[in-house]
């Protein structure tokens, strides 16, 4: 592992100034805020990530859920995954997001990983985690071996000739589908970025995976008050039954009055480089009968733009079933 | 040659062979309600600390990378995977290891229904399922078999024990 100073900031405006010194806060960054640490030390003992000084913000208070004056909840960057997904309101209020935490990693895992690390978490492509082969993500213009090699667990949405990573997070597509927000204070102040703009495209730049820049700390996500009387689903698809990231999941909000599709919200996951919001599908469904018709319909609009690789042409159905079977299940109740 | 092992000198005491002895930070840990004041290399996992360090190798290192739930300990009380933290964020923390679980003379219910149970065959991962299911006892987790496998999924047993070790944690549990 590179050697590091460990730097434990006093108060958050230490922690901007300092982490503000940094060349990038995307991949390559030699300032880490260090959270839960599930991927962060993973990444620096495979000397993926190799930062100079790593910032402990876990005593920066940051660790509180709160009722939100809006009616919304307010989620501080450092509370840990499973304190989310059992939280009283969460579990009421915002249940698609608890069953997506409780389908990801393990006990162990969820006690440590925080609400903001999980927002960065990084993609478990095997190119990436393997510093002797290429990848554009880890080191730019190395190029793609994935893409004619061992992808069958890789993206077939928001890909470009770069880079096919699968974003791994199951919590960011429950987040997608509620609209979260994420707050962040930085060096010019802070700001609020709303969820589909918080995660970047590869494109021709897939060391840049989010909006966040050299100094910005996270300290909070916001969900919007919940939609009354809505049905909340996420389910999980993958090669075993626990412990094991998607191939295909979805989350879904969905309102129903008198068959008909009132508010509906899907994001997918296992399947997109980023959490995957899908409006195609949204459109499809808005106004219209919640049955299987319908939601097949919304399953093909949602795949419309899929580019599969070598070896998961499979997930393109995969993500179909996964959908159409998660909006019958919110349809029941 | 000094032979004899002193779990007071870190591995990064210095000498001029070891430059990583001019980056050791001193810190003082809490493990099993005893402190221990050391001197670690920033890069030290709380698992080499305690393992290496500390001299109490109870927990086991398997994978490495979170992966395999060998290393899990309990800090402040809740199951966590030492090879995926840092000694050094660990100042003022209550750490519980194996070794400040239960004693061969006087183990801890869990222990005991292990035993009891034949819940492992090489024990190398034993020591990880111990304190997983014991931090899971005050976890949200249903009744059924089902929901205890769904938790213990972060315990890899690579001898195949898992049909023993949920009779043993639900043997607990039905008594707690």
């Amino acid at each position: 592992m590179h050697i590091f100073e460990f730097i434990r900031p006093a108060d958050p405006a230490t922690a901007i100034n300092t982490a503000a010194q940094a060349r990038t806060a995307q991949q390559g960054a030699d300032v880490r805020f260090l959270g839960g640490g599930t991927t962060l030390l993973d990444l620096m003992k495979l000397n993926v990530e190799t930062p100079d000084r790593v910032l402990d913000i876990n005593r920066l208070r940051l660790d509180k859920i709160e009722d939100a004056s809006d009616g919304g909840l307010t989620i501080g960057a450092t509370v840990r995954n499973s304190d989310l997904a059992n939280h009283a309101r969460v579990l009421r209020d915002y249940a698609v997001l608890s069953q997506a935490i409780l389908s990801g990693a393990s006990g162990q895992i969820r006690n440590m990983a925080t609400t903001a690390g999980n927002l960065v978490q990084r993609t478990r492509c095997v190119y990436f985690r393997d510093t002797a082969m290429p990848c554009n993500k880890r080191d730019p213009g190395t190029g793609c071996p994935a893409i004619t090699g061992s992808n069958r667990t890789l993206a077939i949405l928001g890909t470009s000739d770069q880079c096919i990573a699968t974003n791994p997070s199951d919590m960011c597509v429950a987040m997608a589908a509620l609209e979260a927000v994420i707050y962040v204070e930085g060096p010019r102040g802070s700001r609020a970025i709303s969820f589909a703009d918080f995660h970047l495209l590869p494109g021709n730049t897939p060391h840049r995976e989010t909006v966040l820049e050299p100094g910005d700390l996270i300290t909070h996500v916001t969900l919007p008050p919940p939609i009354a009387g809505s049905k909340q689903v996420y389910l999980k698809l993958r090669d075993r039954a626990s412990y094991e990231f998607a191939l295909a999941s979805s989350a879904v909000v969905m309102k129903v009055d008198d068959g008909n599709i009132r508010d509906i919200r899907i994001a997918l996951g296992g399947v997109g480089t980023k959490p995957w919001r899908s409006p195609e599908a949204e459109a499809v469904l808005a106004g219209k009968p919640a049955n299987a018709e319908s939601f097949r319909y919304a399953a093909e609009a949602a795949m419309r733009d899929a580019k599969p690789q070598s070896e998961n042409k499979f997930k393109i159905e995969l993500a179909k079933r996964c959908l159409m079977h998660t909006l019958q299940t919110a349809a029941n109740g | 040659m000094a032979t004899t092992f002193d779990p007071t000198v870190s591995a990064t005491a210095g000498s001029a062979e070891n430059p990583a002895a001019e980056i050791a930070v001193p810190i003082t840990l809490r493990i099993n309600g005893k402190e221990h004041s050391l001197r670690v290399d920033p890069r030290t996992t709380l698992l080499d600390c305690i393992r290496e360090t500390v001299a109490l190798t109870g927990t086991k290192k398997g994978c490495d990378h979170g992966q395999c739930g060998a290393c899990t300990i309990h800090v402040d009380g809740r199951r966590v995977l030492s090879c995926l933290s840092l000694a050094l964020a660990h100042d003022g923390k209550e750490i519980t290891t194996l070794e400040g679980i239960g004693t061969p003379e006087a183990m801890h219910p869990m222990q005991a229904a292990f035993l009891a149970c034949d819940a492992y065959q090489c024990g190398y991962c034993t020591s990880g399922q111990i304190m997983s299911a014991i931090a899971l006892l005050n976890e949200p987790c249903g009744p059924e078999d089902a929901a205890v496998k769904e938790l213990m999924s972060g315990n890899i047993c690579r001898c195949g024990a898992y049909a023993n070790i949920v009779a043993a944690i639900q043997q607990v549990r039905q008594r707690v």
